[in-house]
């Protein structure tokens, strides 16, 4: 007998201890049994349907032949994979296979990297007796947008509908017609339209499913593999960059399966497609009347270090930071502290959390936490818009049994498969946080989910429209619940970075809080002298510019006339500022109103290490060239810092990197060598063994208050909105929703307003949309659309009807 | 004389059988009384074991050990399979169309006993009448209280629902059928697990036939003994053969199993017409290889004598083919269906039947060669490893060996026929 958990099994004569209940297949390949599979998927439940697996297992009536991926293994279970009679099923499964397959593997985007074609050469007999002509179907038909399908190709295997059907929730694929015309397509008048849907390019083991951006661009082995993050969102999935000639040519999920377990949403997949957008910023620009001329590098960093060092520090401060890398976030922090001498620092836009809580909250927890957790909470922003992958997840942890509450102030992507779905009027959530920790009459049913440990809580703000100070309650409420882990919820792709390289008014690299003098001490040791007053975060700094209590702003990636909660303001701002300098890659609201833009390197063009929600920092890896005469932030600033007579020390990212792993006290050790040589593709979670964390912090209860009015506003977070990568990806662009305002049918009715109506929210016009998803006297509406980027964020709405003709 | 269970009411009054009123007049309803009011379930369950019923949907497995398998979870259901869909089989259709309320009482009687609150039937959409003719019984049996919350003011409750397919062939595979009935693709599932742990929504579920059931009325008023008593031991009770093809007396017959084919052709069903010789016939539909009168006419028409001498009774299909038929294409014929039958799924029967066929076909367009019977042994093969009886398969589900039982036994049988046909197509083609 096997140790525990084990079960003894013998292949092919010899005897290997495996994981008890593991398939058969999974199994054999552990032991280096290699089975040859098509529909079987280790992310997918079995199928059984290619037959490709078959083996011969002992039974009480002799051997049979048996479908490996279907069976768990058991104790005492003999298997023969190599037998005459095992060969020629599969040799005879793969006859059968290529019978109506076409041969056009030359012109085939699979042709090269195709399961197929691999096992035919390694399994099959050689030649096909099949001298009939073959079904031919019209090819390819586009089953959305971004796939298309080539049904003659299709070996039937499954697999791109339980991705669509399980993994994704999506179920828009089914198969149609039978026998050997039993083809995929989607159901009439619904587009397989899904945030997942490339994974199903991913998983196909022929060339039946092919991306419309990816077809007949390249052959696989002239492609460039090169292991990488993406920098989407702040799940930051792993991902395999393909490139060919310097450029991207495909974007496919790297199994890690601390983070997305192989699965990428679109935006993961394509969103690349904007970084050869020809609206690419390529060369300095400077200031030119209304307009910009472009410039060198050298005369634009001779005028940045004249203008930023011809003001005292403290009037100058730094926004943004959180889409870049590590190295590009500690080198602007190590900039504003030392060159510029300026507290003024802050990587969110007045949208985010505390950055405490962000950085450092105590019995933090990781993704694969969700795995094992019996309930989970997820109160914040709604995860299939803002952090699809993390949706994933929680909807696999759902699938394995895990209770699931969801509170939010409108619907959600989880809502289907929540146990309990709380709905809240916007502005009122402190109201139903505190009946939920009280166990509040009508309550008792979610209270008793959530007292069946162990729990994972994803706390963020839901809205920007919602006091940040609110997250910090739930935070506070989650921690007591048992064996409780949280999940702080920022969704800007490395913020948890820049906070964690101290791009926060209140935070030292290695989350050492300004108010440890200890920790100040220790970094004024190898930085020198730190500013003593008080950092101004970003809505601080943008009232300060408009008084004339700070003259110039770096703005590091950042939008904030775009993403902060009150356009207006930043809009002042911008235009009251004596000096604005811009790094970007494409001209926005904001850029366009700074002195000098500074083409900045996008995360496929630069290296780098990043760190995601939990804390766990991975290797970004350059995989193309930056376009035209763009770098990294980083090296811009020690250009500019050598320019105002100062040693930055961030020429080179490694640079860097060894000074972070110094000076950074969480992040002590996390090099990018141990990254590369110890931590493996799955990246470290810091502090790493040994490593500190000065910074422990416990979410408070605070009392927040409900916001009142007759109508409150939810700014809903979508995943294709007007972005600045969105716009500029011609594969995403057009898919963001026109902008409605969605409000409950009484309201609708008080206002005498039917569906389509225009009506005047704030002074921004827009149609309504009857939902009675929508809780009463509030309004919805979709953030940062090219309709809705007007709406200021306040809680309370001025809703009215429109007089006349729209 | 001859011992009739099933069809004795449909025999003797043609116009009304289907009736509640005529079923009343003569008999009905008081099997399921002694039920309710004599008998616990696992008294009726112990009858129905030792009434060494077997089932009647083909596969012949016995009902009362079946009924032992349901797992203990609540709830649980009984689906009656009255997707008769086999070609040559028309059995059920007489039996739901001409005495639907035998059916139903048989239908109460097992959810009684196996605790099931809620039956439903999977009747075959080219059956509207049979439909028509089973809803019209239930509406009168939830009128009459035989369905309902209180079934006859015995506390048991009982819901009926009929469901009609949408044509295909598939579905009357069990697993498949519950696909087809939970609104899915009617795709067969993977066993383990099987529909007595976790059947249709996931819950324990007895999948039996029309014929299954329709026999539990009499067994229970006449108890498991006497069923047993008829017929051979192992074939017990009587059997609804459907009798098709050339033969004089084509038609439904209830006979008590025991009888030789020859005695089944000849007497029963009148010979073959004008005096022409016997070719072949298929025992038990179009799934099942063939028999030929030189090996096989004194060989005893019962489930195991025909499983001996590898073939199957199935659900009851006689296909009689006299001297005049071209073997290869009725083997092409038979091919044709299973192969627009497939469902899909798994890819031994999704490319190998329709392979077969098109072999087939070419052989009968006057392309054969050769080595196209040694192909399509070997395509059958891999469907089938083996070819032996009871088949095994590489497939999900019985289909795709179904498929071979044409091929195996016209290779086996008429190879001669086979191999003239070819030479013609060398001499034609060269």
């Amino acid at each position: 007998m096997a140790e525990h958990g084990t079960v003894s099994i013998i292949i092919n004569g010899v005897e290997h201890d495996v994981p008890e209940g593991e398939r058969l297949i999974t199994a054999a390949e552990r032991v280096g049994e290699y089975i040859p599979r098509f529909c079987h998927h280790d992310k997918l439940a079995p199928v059984g349907k290619c037959r490709m697996c078959l083996v011969e297992v002992e039974g009480p009536r002799g051997s049979a032949l048996t479908t490996s991926c279907t069976v768990p293994v058991t104790d005492g279970m003999v298997v023969h994979t190599e037998t005459d009679v095992v060969k020629k099923a599969q040799e005879g499964i793969l006859e059968f296979l290529l019978l109506n397959h076409p041969l056009d593997c030359s012109v085939c985007d699979k042709g090269g990297e195709c399961p197929l074609q691999d096992q035919a050469l390694a399994f099959g007999a050689g030649e096909s007796r099949f001298i009939e002509e073959k079904r031919t179907f019209t090819k390819p038909i586009p089953v959305s947008e971004l796939v298309l399908l080539d049904r003659e190709r299709c070996v039937v295997c499954d697999r791109c509908v339980r991705v669509a059907d399980d993994i994704a929730g999506d179920p828009l694929l089914e198969f149609i017609d039978r026998g050997s015309y039993v083809q995929i397509n989607t159901f009439p008048n619904e587009p397989f339209s899904s945030y997942f849907s490339g994974n199903t390019v991913q998983v196909c083991p022929v060339g039946a499913l092919t991306s419309v951006d990816y077809r007949f661009k390249a052959r696989p082995w002239d492609l460039e593999s090169v292991r990488s993050v993406s920098l989407v969102d702040s799940v930051q999935s792993s991902v395999d960059v393909h490139t060919s000639r310097g450029k991207i040519l495909r974007v496919y999920g790297a199994e890690n399966d601390a983070v997305n377990e192989g699965w990428l949403s679109d935006k993961d997949r394509f969103i690349f497609s904007a970084f050869r957008s020809p609206d690419r910023i390529t060369t300095p620009l400077v200031r030119d009347g209304d307009g910009f001329k472009e410039t060198s590098w050298s005369e634009a960093v001779e005028l940045v270090a004249m203008r930023l060092g011809g003001h005292v520090g403290t009037e100058v401060g730094a926004i943004g930071g959180a889409n870049g890398t590590n190295e590009e976030a500690f080198a602007l922090a190590k900039f504003m502290r030392t060159v510029v001498g300026s507290p003024h620092i802050d990587a969110q836009l007045g949208d985010g959390l505390d950055p405490h809580l962000a950085s450092s909250i105590t019995a933090r927890g990781t993704i694969s936490d969700l795995d094992a957790a019996s309930t989970i909470l997820v109160w914040g922003p709604d995860l299939k818009e803002t952090l699809p992958v993390l949706y994933l997840r929680v909807r696999k942890a759902v699938r394995n049994g895990a209770a699931l509450v969801v509170v939010s102030p409108y619907s959600t992507g989880l809502d289907s498969i929540a146990t309990h779905s709380l709905r809240y009027r916007a502005g009122s959530g402190p109201e139903i946080l505190r009946k939920l920790a009280h166990g509040d009459a009508g309550y008792e049913a979610v209270t008793e989910t959530l007292a069946n440990g162990p729990v994972v809580a994803l706390v963020g703000r839901s809205s920007i429209t919602e006091n940040p100070m609110l997250a910090e309650a739930v935070a506070a409420f989650a921690r007591s619940l048992p064996h409780a882990k949280l999940l702080p919820l920022l969704t800007r792709a490395n913020v948890f970075g820049a906070l964690d390289m101290g791009l926060a008014p209140t935070l030292l690299p290695g989350r050492v809080s300004t108010g440890d003098a200890a920790g100040v001490s220790l970094l004024e040791d190898s930085w020198g002298p730190l500013p003593e007053s008080a950092g101004k975060d970003t809505m601080a700094m943008l009232e300060a510019l408009i008084d004339r209590d700070l003259v110039a702003v770096i703005l590091a990636g950042a939008d904030p006339i775009r993403d902060c909660p009150d356009p207006a303001v930043a809009e002042s701002a911008l235009d009251a500022a004596e000096f604005v300098v811009a790094f970007d890659a494409f001209m926005t609201d904001s850029t366009r109103k700074a002195h000098v833009v500074l083409p900045a390197a996008l995360w496929g063009e630069v290296d780098g290490t990043v760190t995601n929600l939990e804390g766990r920092v991975q290797r970004l890896r350059r995989s193309v060239q930056p376009r035209g005469m763009s770098i990294s932030v980083s090296a811009a600033l020690d250009d500019i810092a050598r320019a105002m007579g100062a040693e930055l020390g961030a020429a080179d990212w490694q640079l860097i990197n060894k000074e972070i792993a110094a000076v950074a006290p969480a992040y002590a050790g996390m090099t990018a060598d141990y990254l590369t040589f110890e931590a493996g593709e799955e990246g470290a979670v810091v502090p790493i063994p040994g490593a500190t964390q000065p910074l422990g912090h416990i979410p408070v209860e605070v009392n927040v208050p409900v916001v009142t009015g007759r109508f409150t506003l939810h700014l809903a977070p979508a995943l294709y909105d007007a972005g600045v990568l969105v716009r500029n990806s011609h594969m995403l662009e057009g898919f963001a929703d026109p902008g409605v305002v969605r409000m409950h049918p009484r309201d609708a009715a008080s206002l005498a307003v039917a569906d389509g109506d225009l009506i005047d929210a704030e002074g921004v016009g827009l149609p309504v949309k009857i939902d009675p998803e929508v809780p009463e006297r509030s309004v919805v509406i979709t953030r940062n659309l090219d309709t809705t980027r007007g709406i200021a964020a306040s809680a309370d709405i001025r809703v009215e009807t429109v007089r006349g003709e729209p | 004389m001859t011992t009739k269970i099933l069809t004795t009411r449909m025999d003797a009054h043609p116009t009304d059988s289907h009736t509640l009123s005529r079923y009343l007049a003569t008999g009905g309803y008081e099997a399921l009384t002694k039920a309710l009011t004599e008998m616990s379930r696992d008294d009726i369950i112990e009858e129905v074991k030792a009434s060494n019923l077997r089932g009647r949907g083909g596969a012949g497995f016995p009902t009362g050990v079946k009924w032992g398998f349901l797992a203990p979870d609540e709830p649980r259901y009984l689906v009656v399979n009255c997707d008769e869909s086999e070609p040559g089989t028309f059995n059920d259709r007489q039996l739901t169309e001409r005495d639907p309320h035998q059916l139903l009482e048989g239908i109460i009687i097992s959810s009684f006993a196996l605790d099931v609150h809620h039956a439903f039937v999977y009747i075959r959409g080219e059956y509207p009448k049979a439909a028509r003719r089973l809803q019209s019984a239930v509406d009168e049996a939830y009128e009459a209280g035989y369905l309902g919350d209180d079934v006859r003011g015995s506390g048991f409750a009982l819901d009926v629902t009929l469901h009609l397919g949408a044509g295909a062939y598939i579905c009357g595979e069990e697993t498949a059928l519950l696909n087809s009935l939970e609104g899915r693709r009617g795709e067969p599932r993977l066993k383990p697990p099987f529909p007595a742990v976790e059947g249709l929504y996931s819950k324990p579920t007895i999948v039996n036939n029309v014929e299954s059931i329709s026999n539990i009325p009499w067994i229970t008023s006449n108890g498991g003994a006497a069923y047993a008593a008829i017929g051979p031991e192992r074939s017990a009770g009587t059997k609804m053969l459907s009798m098709s093809g050339h033969i004089n007396a084509p038609g439904n017959y209830e006979i008590v199993m025991g009888m030789t084919w020859r005695e089944l052709i000849f007497d029963i069903g009148g010979g073959i017409p004008d005096g022409r010789a016997l070719k072949a016939w298929i025992p038990g539909g179009a799934s099942a290889p063939w028999f030929v009168p030189d090996e096989h006419l004194d060989t005893i028409v019962s489930i195991d004598d025909v499983a001996a001498n590898g073939s199957m009774i199935g659900a009851g299909a006689v296909i009689v083919m006299d001297e005049t038929t071209n073997v290869v294409a009725a083997a092409h014929r038979i091919l044709r269906f299973f192969a627009h039958e497939s469902c899909g799924q798994c890819t031994p029967c999704r490319e190998g039947t329709s392979w077969l066929e098109a072999v087939l076909k070419r052989i009968l367009d006057g392309n054969g060669r050769p080595e196209d019977i040694d192909l399509l042994l070997d395509i059958a093969d891999n469907i089938s490893p083996g070819l032996v009886w009871p088949p095994l398969m590489t497939t999900i589900c019985p289909l795709g060996p179904s498929a071979v039982s044409p091929i195996t036994s016209i290779t086996r049988w008429f190879r001669p026929e086979l191999e003239a046909m070819i030479a013609r197509s060398e001499v034609r083609v060269g």
